[in-house]
């Protein structure tokens, strides 16, 4: 089962004959994902090889590519200006997962494009700015590395993709039901709280990681949201106790305003939820730990 | 980016947005000069006001009014170099008398929690609006903006029926707001508030004060947002490291901070706080993300910026290798070092994990500088850092 990738996911790359798109198309195929095709209307009708003798076609358009394979993912890694047209066509062409990897997209394109999709109803948008997702040993939507950690039954979910990867390494041990990176921008389009109610229903997932970092509140509207609505239990960290007010910390969405987005806020509202709140990852994973082997007993 | 209220006050105007005169000066004498031009629009008084970009300038005495250019030439005096809330008064803002009859606020901004945008208006305004969202929530009107409607004829009069004008200044109201919206639309703004927005005795609606991020993320489509960057403000460390492209923030600590990712720099620098507790308080020198599958040279890069701190005492370097390969970071990290010979004498510690950790600890490992520590987790990494920053 696993959240959101499965391995009936069909995956196509927009933006897969260029050169972080070749890149990472190849590392996902490596890790055992079913890419059915890439999208680009110069090159439509040709193929690209890959190493292992997989030869991967290329389609005009996104709707064109899933009429001929029944894709029902997209990755996308178009340049930040182009990538607002490319979850549009991907949105027209209802496809029911579109996972935006690209950094610095205008946080206007992000608006327009996530409330399309919102609108439109047939598309989940992940991202943008974020690494992706992992269903470990079964499909990789992005470029989380696969060979970090295998399957699992803890379910993680994070702002940061080096901490995704921290995290994952640290409970390599225990491995992964699904990893979700869902961006460091102010605006994405699946949040802590849309992981959280999925790994929640999700039977393959024993255990939750939280990962979140200064910025907005998020974390704050997670944490009421697990004390309503999660049984699981729900360990997090949260980044940026230490980050100056004011000051944009590398994600968009990573910053102090005033009194708001503290790190010490969000920790204070997990906790008041329930939640473990580890002070470094590496405490964090030492809390899962422990719970895991609780579960275990 | 913010914007200066001058800088907003031109945009506005650009847009269509009635604004009064204003012009910027920078010595007593271009105050006067401004005043002389300004001044008579308005019975020859005009405003001095500070241009920082933090609130409460009024409180602090950076808003003065003036009934000539000689009393505008003095006010600027008093205001320019004057420090409000941490910031120096560099530059003043002459601008046009106003006689005003009622004050209102208005802005537009993202909504973060609903991923969407967010109008707040209230007849109440002029004052600290987190005060009145707190102190008399119901007087503060939200209406939800959709990013792909924006604010036309309805959403407008929506939002000044919810604000409660009465019918007269509703009217007048609605299409500001409308030309105040294609500012944030057009501009790719995150913010564009006005506080005061007024109606004079005239019964003319007016943006007296303006406030505008822009998103440093759409400048692609706005080359011309670049010439508004204030370039004197940057610290000379962040202005450097931003020509190479780096992601550096200078903090005031002691252990400088190279890391890859956001969140795992972020993290980073509160495990080395932790740790610095017990070493007399040493704290983090930055905040550097190498970004994600750096090579060597962006790691040299970023080496030679956080070694141009006198404040660093010591370097910790954190990878964990996604894409970023970690042999790339061990072989930037040496050639950094033999760059710098031996008049680099401050100890590195490094921690490297994830994609090719093996080759990058066996490149650090055979060049044995005596500087590099390598140590197996970030926890021990952070705290060895801290020790050898307090030595």
């Amino acid at each position: 089962m696993a959240i959101f990738l499965n391995a009936d996911s069909k995956v196509i790359v927009q933006g897969m004959t260029g050169s972080e798109g070749m890149k990472h198309t190849q590392r996902m195929l490596k890790s055992g994902t079913n890419i059915v095709g890439g999208v680009n209307p110069r090159k439509a009708g040709t193929t690209v090889d890959f190493e292992g003798g997989v030869a991967v076609p290329v389609y005009g358009t996104v709707k064109e590519a899933i009429e001929a394979t029944g894709a029902n993912v997209s990755v996308i890694f178009v340049p930040a200006q182009f990538t607002k047209a490319a979850a549009v066509e991907a949105i027209d062409a209802d496809i029911p997962l579109a996972v935006v990897i690209t950094e610095g997209v205008a946080v206007k394109d992000t608006a327009e494009f996530y409330n399309y999709a919102k609108s439109r109803g047939t598309t989940r948008i992940v991202g943008p700015n974020c690494p992706g997702l992992i269903t470990p040993g079964v499909s990789n939507a992005g470029i989380i590395p696969a060979d970090i950690s295998g399957s699992g039954r803890i379910g993680l979910v994070s702002k940061s993709g080096t901490l995704t990867y921290q995290m994952m390494y640290e409970l390599r041990d225990f491995g992964f039901s699904s990893a979700v990176g869902i961006g460091g921008d102010p605006i994405i389009g699946t949040t802590h709280i849309d992981c959280l109610e999925a790994f929640q229903n999700d039977p393959d997932t024993d255990a939750i990681v939280m990962i979140g970092e200064i910025g907005g509140d998020a974390e704050e509207r997670a944490a009421a949201y697990i004390k309503e609505h999660v049984t699981k239990p729900v360990v997090g960290y949260v980044a940026g106790f230490t980050a100056p007010e004011g000051k944009t910390m590398g994600h968009a969405g990573a910053i102090v305003s005033g009194s708001s987005g503290t790190a010490q806020a969000k920790k204070e509202a997990l906790e008041a939820a329930g939640v473990k709140v580890g002070k470094t990852p590496s405490e964090t994973a030492q809390l899962m730990r422990e719970i895991m082997k609780d579960l275990a007993k | 980016m913010d914007l200066f209220e001058y800088q907003a006050r031109d945009m506005f105007e650009k847009h269509g947005v009635p604004v009064l005169a204003g012009a910027t000066a920078t010595t007593p004498e271009e105050a006067r000069a401004a005043a002389e031009q300004i001044g008579p629009k308005s019975g020859g008084v005009t405003v001095v006001k500070a241009q920082v970009k933090t609130g409460g300038r009024g409180k602090a005495g950076g808003v003065k009014v003036a009934k000539s250019a000689e009393e505008a030439e003095q006010l600027a005096g008093q205001i320019l170099g004057m420090d409000i809330k941490g910031h120096t008064v560099g530059t003043v803002m002459i601008a046009q008398g106003a006689r005003i009859a009622e004050e209102y606020y208005f802005s537009i901004l993202l909504d973060r929690a609903n991923r969407s945008y967010l109008a707040m208006c209230s007849v109440e305004g002029g004052m600290d609006i987190e005060q009145l969202a707190e102190e008399r929530p119901e007087a503060l009107a939200k209406v939800a903006v959709d990013p792909n409607v924006g604010i036309d004829e309805a959403k407008a009069q929506e939002i000044v029926d919810a604000a409660g004008f009465d019918a007269e200044t509703a009217a007048k109201v609605a299409p500001v707001l409308q030309t105040l919206w294609t500012v944030y639309r057009d501009e790719d703004a995150t913010l564009v508030e006005v506080n005061p927005l007024v109606k004079t005795e005239d019964g003319e609606i007016i943006a007296l004060d303006g406030k505008v991020t822009l998103d440093g993320n759409a400048g692609f489509r706005h080359p011309d947002h670049e010439a508004l960057e204030d370039k004197g403000a940057a610290d000379p460390l962040e202005a450097a490291a931003k020509e190479k492209d780096l992601n550096y923030v200078k903090l005031d600590g002691s252990v400088g901070i190279i890391g890859n990712g956001a969140g795992l720099v972020m993290s980073t620098l509160d495990v080395v706080a932790y740790a610095g507790e017990e070493f007399g308080g040493q704290k983090p020198a930055n905040f550097l993300d190498i970004g994600g599958g750096a090579s060597a040279e962006v790691m040299a890069n970023g080496l030679h910026i956080i070694l141009s701190d006198p404040q660093v005492k010591s370097v910790f370097v954190n990878v964990f290798g996604g894409i970023t390969a970690c042999d790339a970071v061990a072989n930037g990290i040496v050639g950094a070092l033999d760059a710098l010979g031996d008049e680099e004498d401050r100890p590195l510690v490094v921690r490297l994990d994830g994609n090719n950790v093996e080759e990058g600890r066996r490149i650090l490992e055979e060049r044995s500088h005596p500087l590099v520590t390598i140590e197996p987790t970030m926890d021990g990494a952070a705290r060895r850092a801290a020790e050898l920053a307090a030595n």
